[in-house]
């Protein structure tokens, strides 16, 4: 029985070793790295590892991502590692992972997810330094908090009016307009836009606006301070509005996304309020692109969403990681692939330009241009729930306006006090 | 190990090694005493060997990830399973081990940990704003708080080496090339400037860009200062090409564990909150995890504007899984009773009934949902000829609907296992019955269902459980909704507990994330489910008695 646990020891440990054969030179490469960084490197210049970098994108975006790390990878010698996400995923495992020291040295994200990401300390500020110039301001502005810049943007997303040209030939300047111009088309819906049970806030966002009742205060800066500022006359005029069209049946619970955009592209309505991640399904359609008609008295300005490259706060390859994001993810190569492959404008002006000899990405980007940032503060996140379920119930008619609105304010500002 | 022992061991072994033919094991036992019995390698023993390689190989490969990634819980706990898993499969003393441990394993990893770790966040207050560990809060604030000296023009930069001590060359706007190191501010120096950047300076080594990026870590952290007076800034990179002064808003004094914000002089000190707080009350926005004892269990039931929807959610929840229990049950039970008795295509039938159970129970909420639309849904639209019913939008509808939908879901599993205990039934019994004049209705009242009861009991427990936590179902059919009208928190009609969880905890992304708090609460519903589960399994004793 001896004779065979050292027999079987024996070979246990043969095959094992075996096996670690490989493990093993992984694990000389990764002891390398960790040795760069720190101050015995001695022979550093004899044994060079050239470091690599781990990049987390989604799908519309991975292709155009890995053109610019080839560049990248050919002219300094690191490597690009391109990890596959879901859109939806990153923002939260970025979060939980950072930490852990397993997460990415860069990811794709989106601007709104700044002030979370910066409470959670998983964000490194990243310096444009002359680049900066560069892109739209709508751009930096929205990366940046407190005076620090905290990403690479490379795409500016808003909503805007798409009208069915052969439906409607002019460009309505007022709800009223819009509505009237609808029903002389004599479609099954004057007017589209996606609301659900739940209501949808960002769409409807550029009425509330035009009603001169914006979610936040907004500081002279263009950033956001943690004061509502959609009570008083204002909100309660845009929830009488909402309760009108309601009774009117122009605005409808029923409306969810995908009826929306279904029935605009068989051409049931001459106008949805929508962006451009919405245009594939209307590939048959001529558009147009107008602004919001504003249904108060003010300008209907939507919010606009800046997409772009945050750097981890732990990166171990942050030197890699701010020089591929500075240096070749803001050129105008990179911007326009990623253009072209998300279909977003570019937040590269110069790429942005070129886009725009499409006037649907023209379109667009004027409406853009009036457009305000969506407020990053964290604070943004506890208004989501109550706001577009009171606009619904105001809709619906199941909610008196006054008093659905004022308790709305007030359940979010109890929601951020606690 | 004795003489005497390893006869005894021997024999005890055999039943358990590879079989041989019975004529055979005479003679090996015969000549095993004279050798040692290890001295036997049979198919299984080699079969054995190759499984443990395997399992060994793996071990050592995880051992070794986790020593290079110095994470000492994984690798202890590797150990010891590599150490156990290795005596139980080469020990002959443990033939039952044998059969468990694989399933001991499964359970320390997947339940024991998970259960272990909920207990843990339940009591640290781990969630948004108090992700990480201090020493990430220092490190995050830190780079957070160092800024741009506004105006500051970007300045050409070359890292330079002398010796270990790595230092920046710098070309300052008015065309001077500068050295200096961590020590050493920036000073003037002779040097080769090409295309606007220094490639050669004197006692210095110019790195080139591999050497840069095999150091970068240091090059990050290294700060040059701009001059001998340390308020001027000093100069740093993120990218090793240019360089920019900086100023640090924000100070860490490592001995004091204090933060001290320069522009203001005001000074941070840690809190219990695990966050850095001055005189006045302010915070510093990034925080750390700290131990926060039964503060989650407190809040979640100490917040008054859940006091009021809490009840409703809690009286809704054992409703909904009572009732899903209750329904799906009886329905199950009659048609399995019904297609018990032989007819003309019943197999057909069965099938056909067993179909919802095929569908994955993520999708089919997410099916009903659509089909339940009030405007465009199937239902209405075509079964009802274009009512608008309310289905998932008015608070009793959408429970009916809840119940409905979980019913489609969950019979056929009922009617699964109904089916085979009735097929199991003792005929015996059912002929005693019959002997002793009892008509259709008594012996299905008093001999089956009795009996049925006994083997489904059990199930009907845990089923009660998995409904009681069945979040994917209210989930994807209505999100909790339609919302309280009168509640200040966004809680709806449909609203169970795991799904107020989801969303009192922020994971919906509603609100600030609060892990700890989620962890406490599901604590809560463990507890109430296992008390259930444990009265209802001793009930059931009574009913086994029958037997």
């Amino acid at each position: 029985m001896r004779r065979s646990i050292l027999i079987a020891s024996a070979l246990v440990t043969t095959l094992a070793l075996s096996a670690c054969g490989s493990a093993d030179d992984a694990g000389d490469a990764a002891e390398d790295t960790t040795d760069e960084s720190t101050a015995e490197a001695t022979d550093a210049g004899e044994d060079m590892a050239t470091g690599s970098l781990t990049v987390w994108v989604d799908e519309t975006r991975e292709s155009a991502v890995e053109s610019a790390a080839e560049a990248f990878e050919t002219e300094t010698g690191a490597e690009v590692e391109i990890v596959l996400k879901n859109f939806e995923d990153i923002r939260s495992d970025f979060i939980a992972q950072v930490p852990t020291g397993e997460g990415p040295d860069v990811t794709v994200g989106a601007h709104d997810w700044l002030g979370e990401l910066i409470t959670n300390g998983v964000v490194a500020p990243v310096e444009l330094g002359a680049t900066a110039e560069e892109f739209e301001d709508v751009a930096v502005e929205a990366f940046t908090a407190d005076g620090a810049v905290y990403g690479l943007p490379y795409a500016i997303e808003n909503i805007a009016l798409i009208r069915n040209t052969e439906l409607a030939d002019t460009a309505p300047a007022t709800w009223d307009d819009a509505i009237s111009m609808g029903e002389d088309a004599d479609t099954k819906y004057p007017f589209l836009i996606q609301t659900g049970t739940e209501g949808d806030p960002y769409t409807y966002y550029p009425f509330q606006t035009s009603f001169g009742a914006p979610v936040f205060e907004q500081n002279e800066d263009g950033s956001y301070s943690p004061e509502l500022a959609m009570g008083g006359e204002a909100g309660d005029a845009y929830a009488q509005w909402l309760a009108e069209q309601g009774e009117a049946g122009t605005l409808t619970t029923d409306i969810t996304y995908d009826i929306a955009v279904e029935a605009f592209a068989k051409g049931q309505s001459p106008f949805i309020v929508g962006g451009p991640w919405m245009l594939e399904q209307f590939a048959d359609l001529d558009l147009a692109i107008d602004p919001v008609p504003a249904a108060g008295d003010q300008a209907a300005q939507p919010f606009v969403g800046v997409q772009g490259f945050y750097v981890s706060a732990q990166s171990e390859n942050a030197l890699l990681a701010n020089d591929f994001l500075v240096n070749f993810l803001s050129t105008q190569d990179a911007q326009t692939a990623l253009f072209e492959a998300g279909g977003r404008p570019p937040a590269l002006t110069a790429a942005a330009d070129a886009a725009s000899s499409d006037p649907i990405v023209a379109g667009f980007r004027e409406v853009g241009a009036e457009a305000v940032p969506m407020p990053s503060i964290p604070e943004m996140g506890s208004v989501w729930a109550f706001w577009g379920v009171t606009e619904a119930n105001i809709i619906s008619g199941s909610a008196d306006p006054a008093e659905a609105w004022s308790k709305m304010i007030s359940d979010i500002e109890g929601a951020l006090d606690s | 190990m004795t003489d005497l022992q390893q006869t005894r061991t021997a024999s005890d072994e055999a039943p358990g090694d590879a079989p041989a033919p019975p004529d055979s094991t005479r003679r090996r036992r015969l000549g095993r005493r004279d050798e040692s019995p290890a001295g036997r390698y049979g198919a299984g023993f080699l079969a054995k060997l190759a499984l443990m390689a395997v399992a060994n190989a793996f071990g050592v490969y995880v051992l070794w990830s986790a020593w290079l990634a110095e994470s000492w819980i994984i690798l202890g706990a590797m150990l010891v399973m590599l150490a156990v898993a290795n005596w139980v499969y080469f020990s002959r003393r443990t033939v039952p081990l044998k059969y468990v441990l694989p399933g001991l394993i499964f359970l320390f990893t997947f339940q024991i940990f998970t259960i272990g770790y909920t207990g843990w966040v339940a009591f640290t207050n781990y969630g948004d704003g108090h992700n990480s560990t201090k020493d990430d809060a220092v490190a995050a604030l830190l780079i957070q708080n160092e800024r741009r000296v506004e105006g500051s023009p970007a300045l050409p930069l070359t890292v330079v080496a002398d010796g270990e001590e790595l230092g920046f060359a710098v070309v300052q706007p008015d065309g001077t090339a500068t050295v200096g190191d961590a020590e050493a501010p920036l000073s003037a120096v002779d040097a080769t400037v090409a295309e606007g950047r220094i490639t050669a300076v004197d006692g210095w080594e110019v790195l080139d860009r591999a050497e840069v990026l095999a150091r970068q870590g240091e090059v990050t952290d290294l700060r040059v200062p701009v001059s001998d007076d340390p308020g001027a800034g000093s100069v740093r990179t993120q990218d090793a090409r240019t360089g920019y002064v900086y100023e640090s808003t924000l100070v860490y004094d490592e001995a004091a564990d204090t933060m001290t914000d320069t522009t203001t002089g005001t000074v941070y000190t840690p809190n219990d909150e695990g966050q850095f707080e001055a005189a006045d009350g302010s915070t510093l926005n990034v925080g750390w995890r700290v131990f926060v004892g039964f503060d989650n269990f407190t809040t979640a039931f100490s917040d008054s504007r859940y006091s009021g929807p809490f009840l409703q959610v809690v009286v809704w929840t054992f409703v909904f899984a009572f009732a899903s229990v209750a329904t799906t049950f009886l329905l199950g039970m009659f048609l399995a009773t019904v297609f018990n008795t032989p007819m003309r295509g019943r197999k057909i039938y069965r099938t056909l009934l067993i179909l919802p159970y095929a569908i994955p129970g993520f999708v089919a909420p997410l099916l009903w949902s659509g089909l339940l639309n009030r405007s465009f849904g199937f239902v209405n639209q075509v079964l009802l000829g274009g009512a608008a019913v309310p289905w998932l939008t008015d608070p009793w509808l959408a429970k009916l609907s809840i119940i409905g939908v979980n019913l489609w879901l969950g019979f056929p599993y009922m009617f699964l296992i109904c089916t085979g205990a009735l097929q199991s039934l003792p005929t015996d019994v059912l002929e005693a019955a019959k002997i002793d004049g009892a008509g259709r209705l008594r012996t299905w009242r008093s001999v089956v269902m009795p009996l049925l009861l006994v083997s489904t009991t059990p199930l009907l427990i845990s089923s009660f459980a998995f409904n009681f936590n069945n979040f994917a179902l209210i989930y994807m059919l209505t999100g909790g909704g339609p919302r309280f009208e009168d509640a200040s928190v966004p809680l709806g009609h449909t609203d169970i507990m795991i799904t107020m969880v989801y969303s009192v905890a922020g994971l919906d992304g509603n609100a600030p994330k609060d892990f700890g708090l989620a962890s406490a609460l599901s604590i809560v519903i463990f507890v109430i489910i296992a008390t259930i589960s444990a009265i209802a399994f001793k009930r059931t004793r009574s009913l086994e008695e029958i037997n």
